[in-house]
C-alpha cells in the first residue's frame, strides 16, 4: 500500500512539474532520466534478480523505437498504440532471444546479446522504408489537451511508464518469480534441482524486460522528430541500463531507480557544462569504483550505516 | 547479382588474408577468455589503445611493426597489473563474481575508449611506412602490400605463441592451470601467478595485435566495439583456448566475412561476425576445437 502512495505521488510530482514549470529544457532532460529509470528497471529483472548480463538492451530499445515510427508512418497510429506495439515486438523479441541464448552462462549470454544489437542495427540499415542509415525524419502531431507543448506531453507520459515499470519489477521481486530467479542467480543447478522451472522463468524474465526496454523505446522518436540507426541501436544505452542498477544496487527494486536518477541527472549535467566524452567517462569510472569498492551498490553501502536500524 | 567464379576467388584470397589478421588479434582473446576464463570484454579496447601507442611511436619516425614489438613489454606489465586487480577485486571474493567482472571489464574498455577520444580526438588515425599504400597484381587481383605484411606479422606471432605454450615449461603450466587449477595448488604451485603470467603474454600480445590493427586501415577509438563481436566470434568458433583452432575460426570469419562483403556490400558485414557467432552459440557451443 505504502509503496502505491509514493508511486502516484511521484507520478503527481511530475504532472505538477509539468504545469507550474515553463522552460522546455527541464522536460527535455527529465524525459532522459525517466526513460533510463525505465531501462535500468527493465535491465535489472534479468541482470539484477537472475544473474545474466544483458548487454542487448539498444537492440530492444531500437526495435522499441523502430516499430513506433515505421507504424507511425504506415499508418499514422497515434502514440498509446505505438507504446503497446513496441511492447510486443520487443517481448517477442526478448522471448526469441531468451529461447536461444538463454541456455548459455555469464559471459556467453553477454557476448551473444551485443550480437543482437549488431544484427538489429544491421537490419534496420538495410531497410529502405525505415529510411535506412540515413534515417527517417518524423513530423510531430499536435500535442494533445490538455498540454501545451509536446516535450511537456512525453515527460509526464514517461513518468507514468516509469511508475509503470517500477511497479512491475517490484511485483516479480516479491512473488515467487523473483524468488525463483534469486535461486537461478546463487546457483542454476540447485535452482534446477529444487524443482525451479529455470528456462521458464529466465525466458519470462527476458520477455518482460525486452518488452519495457521496448517501451522505454517506443516515444523515442516522437521525441526527436527523427530516427536513425547508429544513434539508435547505441551502446550507450546498454552501458546506462547496466550502470544504473550495479552504482544503486542489484537487490532491490528502488536500486536501478537510485542509480538511473543519479547517473543520468549527473549525465546530463556534465554534457551541459563540460563535454559529451567526459559524460561516458563519468560512466565508466563509477560503474568500476562501485563494481569493485560497493558490489551491493548505494543501496548496500546504506544497510550497512549502523544507525538506520537501531 | 550474377554470380562470378572470379569474384568469388578474389573474396577467398582476400579473405584468407584477413582471416590470419582476425585470429592474431584474437589470440590474446584466446589466452586470457579461452583458457583463463576471465570475462576479458576490454581485450579490444586495450588492442586499440596499442594502435594508438603505435600511431605515437610512429609519428617519431618508427616502423609500425617495430613500434608494435616495443610496445610488447610494457603492455606485459599492464596487462599482470589488470589481472592482479582483477584477481584481488573479484576472484578471491568468489561469488557473484560473474556479473560484477563482467560490469569491471565493460567499464574498463568505456575508460580506455573515452580516454583515446579525449587524447586524440574522434577523427580516424593512420600510419605511414614504406609498404603502407603500395599493392601488387596476381592477373586481374590487386592485392594492397599492407595486408600481406600484416598476414606474415599475424603467422609469425602465432607460430610462437603456439610453439611457446605447448614446448615451454611456462606455456604447459598455463595450459595446466586451463585444465585443473585445483590440482595444480595441490602439486605446490600457485595458480593465480602463472594466470598472472598468461594475462601479461596476452596483452603483451595484443600490443602488436594493435599495431597491426593500424596497418591494416584507419583506426579510431570506438573500433573496439566491432571488434568485440570478431574476437569473440573467433574464440568461441575456435573452442576455447585452442591455438590451431583460433587460426581456423579466424579465416572461416575472414573468408565468410569477405565473401559476404563483395556480394551484399559493406554494409551486410559487421552482422557476419555476430551471426556467426550466435549460430556457434546455438549449435556447437564447445566450437569446432573444443576441449
Amino acid at each position: 500500500m505504502r509503496f502505491w502512495i509514493l508511486a502516484v505521488a511521484v507520478f503527481l510530482l511530475a504532472v505538477l512539474a509539468a504545469v507550474m514549470l515553463k522552460n522546455e529544457y527541464y522536460f527535455f532532460a527529465g524525459y532522459t532520466v525517466l526513460m533510463f529509470v525505465v531501462l535500468a528497471t527493465a535491465w535489472n529483472i534479468l541482470g539484477g534478480y537472475g544473474g545474466y548480463v544483458n548487454f542487448g538492451t539498444p537492440a530492444f530499445f531500437g526495435l522499441g523505437a523502430y516499430t513506433a515510427a515505421v507504424l507511425f508512418k504506415a499508418f499514422a497510429l497515434p502514440l498509446a498504440l505505438q507504446i503497446v506495439a513496441a511492447a510486443i515486438m520487443s517481448g517477442a523479441l526478448g522471448f526469441a532471444a531468451g529461447l536461444l541464448t538463454l541456455r548459455l552462462r555469464g559471459i556467453f549470454f553477454a557476448i551473444a546479446t551485443i550480437a543482437l544489437v549488431v544484427i538489429m542495427e544491421t537490419l534496420f540499415i538495410n531497410w529502405r522504408y525505415a529510411g535506412g542509415a540515413t534515417g527517417l525524419q518524423l513530423l510531430r502531431p499536435p500535442p494533445i489537451w490538455p498540454f501545451q507543448s509536446y516535450t511537456t506531453m512525453l515527460f509526464v507520459l514517461m513518468a507514468g511508464l516509469a511508475v509503470m515499470a517500477v511497479a512491475i519489477a517490484r511485483y516479480i521481486e516479491i512473488s515467487w518469480i523473483g524468488r525463483g530467479l534469486r535461486a537461478i542467480r546463487d546457483s542454476e543447478e540447485a535452482a534446477e534441482a529444487s524443482g525451479v522451472p529455470t528456462l521458464k522463468l529466465k525466458v519470462f524474465a527476458c520477455t518482460v524486460s525486452g518488452a519495457l526496454m521496448g517501451v522505454a523505446g517506443a516515444p523515442m522518436p516522437m521525441y526527436l522528430s527523427f530516427i536513425e540507426p547508429a544513434s539508435t541501436f547505441n551502446l550507450n544505452y546498454a552501458i546506462g541500463a547496466l550502470a544504473s542498477p550495479m552504482i544503486g544496487g542489484t537487490a532491490h527494486y528502488l536500486g536501478p531507480v537510485i542509480g538511473a536518477v543519479l547517473l543520468s541527472s549527473l549525465q546530463q549535467i556534465v554534457t551541459v557544462t563540460i563535454s559529451n566524452e567526459v559524460n561516458v567517462l563519468v560512466v565508466g569510472v563509477m560503474l568500476v569504483v562501485f563494481v569493485v569498492a560497493a558490489p551491493d551498490g548505494i543501496l548496500g553501502l546504506l544497510r550497512k550505516i549502523p544507525w538506520k536500524r537501531s | 547479382m550474377e554470380f562470378s567464379f572470379e569474384l568469388l576467388f578474389e573474396a577467398v584470397v582476400f579473405g584468407i588474408l584477413l582471416g590470419c589478421f582476425y585470429a592474431a588479434v584474437s589470440i590474446g582473446l584466446s589466452v586470457s577468455f579461452g583458457l583463463l576464463d576471465v570475462p576479458h570484454v576490454a581485450h579490444p579496447a586495450i588492442m586499440v589503445f596499442g594502435s594508438y601507442c603505435t600511431f605515437v611511436l610512429a609519428g617519431l619516425g618508427l616502423d609500425p611493426i617495430v613500434a608494435g614489438i616495443v610496445l610488447m613489454p610494457p603492455f606485459f606489465l599492464l596487462g599482470m597489473v589488470v589481472y592482479r586487480f582483477y584477481y584481488e577485486a573479484f576472484e578471491r571474493r568468489g561469488s557473484d563474481a560473474g556479473v560484477r567482472g563482467i560490469a569491471f571489464f565493460f567499464g574498463v574498455a568505456l575508460i580506455i575508449e573515452v580516454g583515446l577520444i579525449l587524447g586524440f580526438g574522434v577523427d580516424q588515425r593512420t600510419v605511414e611506412a614504406a609498404y603502407i599504400g603500395k599493392a601488387f597484381s596476381v592477373g586481374d587481383m590487386r592485392i594492397p602490400m599492407r595486408f600481406v605484411v600484416a598476414f606474415g606479422v599475424a603467422l609469425v606471432l602465432m607460430t610462437a605463441l603456439t610453439l611457446y605454450m605447448s614446448k615451454t615449461f611456462t606455456g604447459r603450466a598455463i595450459k595446466a592451470v586451463a585444465q585443473d587449477e585445483q590440482a595444480l595448488r595441490l602439486m605446490g604451485a600457485n595458480p593465480m601467478r602463472i594466470k598472472q603470467w598468461a594475462f601479461g603474454i596476452a596483452t603483451g600480445v595484443s600490443a602488436l595485435a594493435g599495431a597491426m590493427l593500424i596497418i591494416i586501415g584507419p583506426v579510431e577509438p570506438a573500433l573496439d566495439r566491432v571488434y568485440i563481436g570478431r574476437t569473440f566470434a573467433v574464440v568461441v568458433l575456435a573452442g576455447l583456448g585452442s591455438m590451431t583452432g583460433t587460426l581456423a575460426a579466424g579465416l572461416i570469419l575472414g573468408i565468410s566475412e569477405s565473401i559476404v562483403l563483395m556480394h551484399f556490400g559493406a554494409s551486410w558485414a559487421p552482422a557476419v561476425a555476430f551471426g556467426l557467432l550466435l549460430v556457434v552459440l546455438g549449435i556447437r557451443p564447445q566450437g569446432l576445437f573444443g576441449r
